[in-house]
């Protein structure tokens, strides 16, 4: 078992605009409005970088900047771990259109933009951190993933990290072999030991077995969360909404379950907003 | 904050308990091990995919040729079957069928890395659209071939685990960080072993890119050599058996003593020009271990001959380990595998601590005058009890290993 304690949430989907706007939607206290995804631009870029970077750098770095924000914790010193269940898909059509065509010519920016971890080096410049990052993929579980190793190296290094996950739709034609519902990113900053900023505690279990996953109760909500890998976070970011103490079950991989027991700490979030 | 130590590998290294690679300098360690002491490069001129200009790669012979088991067959692509011949190699798969039958499936985790893993079958999917629809062919598989887990999901099921897993992806330093990875894995006792590496292999995306990049040698890549013109490509694919140091320790047991991690948050595509982030990860990678840098005996370097990343990691290194420690990039002989160039030059250190050897750096004919540190051009005997392998990747990620001799 591995405890945890989560100081800050960044946010963004298809009617959801940062954490805390989003969280009487959540804890089902507030109307759903669907709307486009509306990604904040980013301070942390430059104004030329800020036109140029993918919409999934652009994700990455408001919901990295809000949960950060949120912890009052310096991004500059904190390793973060990023999880897309199948990176930039915008970039990576381009150059398959590209290198299908007579000339192949690809663009160098975008070559290098089409790495996986292309988000950690944005956030590493943006923020001027020269702390540890990983990226990694699991497919449809790269939340859960994501969550695993972040609260992983909270426990090792006994330091605090970041989860950054995020999806993007793919363009046509690989829309066709890998459909996603929305473009949806969530940020969480875990800290090993609570602090002045901690929200809830978790206890974190990777168990054998299969549990039926947490579904939402507004419709649209269980449709982000079904159809967007980084949305199966919906029904553990629901429970910190309702700062209620529950027990929710992450489905990882076809064969295990990570079990989060999750008590609400009395410092409410309001609480350090000011 | 808490007053409890980091679970560091200082205190309680792993062992590599079993190891296999293949590269265009044959398969399997005794291959590769001939190779190494030949001096003889795996650089021929790539003729890969009708590739219109003029570079040399380390290729792979066969692949084409190549098939994956009927129950594994929704995953085959070049990626994949690279990664099931170097599991098919030096006993591997009986390791871990003692490994399994000892730990259990579920207490060994899947850490793999790769850079772009299938994207070779998407590649030939858009050539092969619907000329009126545009649609990809019928039966092509994306999630087993293109997708970046595809390749921990292969190993996962080819070897029979149900342990935690996923696949890392951070450019060039991917099977590099897998190291850390399974390292922080185990010592949180979310598993109690880990099989760790990946695979990468060519595909226009790379050929075309790092051409565009300006970045690609026409010739054989000359690491560290004044008149050096950039990087020649490679395949490999290499995985590691890690667990926890037991009392079966002998003079063949390498042990991973410690790992670093870093960013240089300077730019996406050139390293910092005086490779204070590669010199984090060394640093950070010595600290791990509890070492100093004076206790190093060899430094297998990221050297990809560029320009500017041979520059900045001649600074990095001269910096934290002065001018005596010999050092030497091993891409002249493998070409610059990408994502799997971090488990294959651990492999190719592991294997140069057992068998007491430097390996040299064919195709580079001199240093780089303006260069401080102590670069080996030749091959020779020498015993080697620690040592510092290099990954650095696009990003600005940076990763550092240190392997050492048991006993």
């Amino acid at each position: 078992m591995i405890r945890f304690y989560i100081e800050g949430i960044g946010l963004c989907g298809p009617g959801l605009n940062g954490w805390e706007a989003s969280r009487p939607v959540l804890a089902g206290t507030g109307d759903y409005a669907p709307a486009p995804i509306n990604v904040p631009a980013s301070m942390l870029l430059p104004a030329n970088e800020r036109r140029r970077a993918p919409q999934i750098v652009k994700i990455a770095l408001a919901i990295g900047a809000e949960a950060f924000a949120m912890a009052r914790r310096d991004a500059a010193g904190t390793a973060v771990v990023f999880a897309s269940s199948g990176g930039d898909g915008d970039t990576i059509h381009e150059i398959l259109h590209v290198l299908a065509s007579p000339d192949r010519a690809l663009s160098p920016t975008r070559f290098h933009n089409s790495v996986h971890n292309a988000a950690a080096g944005y956030w590493s410049i943006a923020t001027q951190s020269r702390a540890a990052s990983t990226s990694l993929c699991c497919y449809d579980d790269s939340f859960a993933a994501g969550l695993l190793e972040t609260a992983v190296q909270t426990a090792a290094a006994r330091e605090a990290a970041a989860l950054i996950a995020y999806d993007v739709r793919y363009p046509a034609p690989l829309c066709d072999a890998r459909p996603l519902a929305a473009a949806f990113g969530v940020a969480l900053v875990l800290a090993p030991v609570p602090t002045a900023a901690s929200i809830a505690c978790i206890e974190l279990e990777l168990r054998p077995g299969t549990l039926p996953p947490p579904a939402m109760g507004l419709p649209e909500l269980e449709w982000l969360r079904r159809g967007t890998p980084a949305a199966r976070s919906l029904p553990l970011l629901a429970a910190l909404a309702r700062r209620e103490e529950t027990c929710i079950s992450l489905g990882y991989l076809d064969d295990m379950v990570l079990m989060l027991n999750m008590t609400p700490l009395a410092a409410s979030p309001d609480s350090h907003e000011a | 904050m808490s007053g409890e130590q980091p679970l560091g590998l200082g205190k309680s290294p792993l062992m590599l308990s079993d190891f296999s690679i293949v590269t265009s300098l044959g398969a399997g360690r005794e291959q590769t091990m001939a190779a190494l002491r030949e001096g003889r490069s795996g650089l021929v001129r790539c003729g890969f995919d009708a590739i219109p200009f003029k570079t040399y790669a380390g290729e792979i012979a066969g692949l084409d040729e190549d098939s994956l088991p009927d129950e594994l067959a929704g995953f085959d692509c070049r990626n994949n079957r690279l990664a099931a011949l170097a599991l098919r190699q030096d006993g591997f798969l009986d390791t871990l069928a003692a490994a399994r039958a000892r730990y259990g499936a579920q207490r060994i985790g899947v850490f793999a890395g790769t850079s772009t893993s299938g994207i070779l079958q998407t590649e030939r999917a858009y050539r092969q659209r619907d000329p009126l629809s545009g649609k990809l062919p019928a039966g092509f598989d994306y999630a087993r071939t293109h997708n970046t887990y595809s390749l921990a999901r292969f190993v996962r099921d080819m070897l029979g685990l149900c342990g935690p897993a996923f696949t890392v992806s951070t450019a060039c330093a991917a099977t590099s960080k897998v190291f850390a990875n399974a390292a922080r894995m185990i010592a949180t006792g979310i598993c109690d072993a880990a099989v760790i590496g990946g695979a990468d292999t060519l595909c226009a995306t790379t050929l075309f890119g790092f051409h565009a990049l300006d970045v690609m040698a026409d010739e054989p890549c000359r690491p560290f050599d004044p008149g050096r013109r950039g990087i020649s490509l490679g395949e490999a694919a290499g995985f590691v058996l890690l667990e926890r140091a037991g009392e079966r320790l002998d003079a063949e047991t390498v042990l991973l003593l410690g790992t670093g991690e870093s960013s240089d948050a300077y730019h996406m595509s050139s390293p910092h020009p005086e490779g204070v982030g590669a010199r984090l990860a060394m640093e950070r990678a010595l600290g791990d271990a509890g070492l100093e840098a004076g206790e190093i005996d060899y430094i297998n370097l990221h050297g990809t001959a560029t320009l500017v990343g041979d520059a900045a990691e001649d600074c990095a290194v001269a910096g934290l380990f002065g001018t005596g420690v010999p050092c030497s990039s091993t891409k002249g002989f493998t070409g610059h595998t990408l994502g799997a160039s971090g488990v294959a030059e651990a492999i190719i250190c592991a294997l140069a601590i057992r068998h007491g050897f430097v390996p040299g750096s064919p195709h580079t004919r001199g240093v780089d005058p303006a260069f401080r540190s102590r670069y080996v051009l030749s091959g020779h005997d020498a015993r080697i009890d620690r040592v510092v392998s290099n990954s650095f990747g696009f990003g600005g990620v940076n990763c550092s290993l240190v392997l050492g001799r048991a006993t």
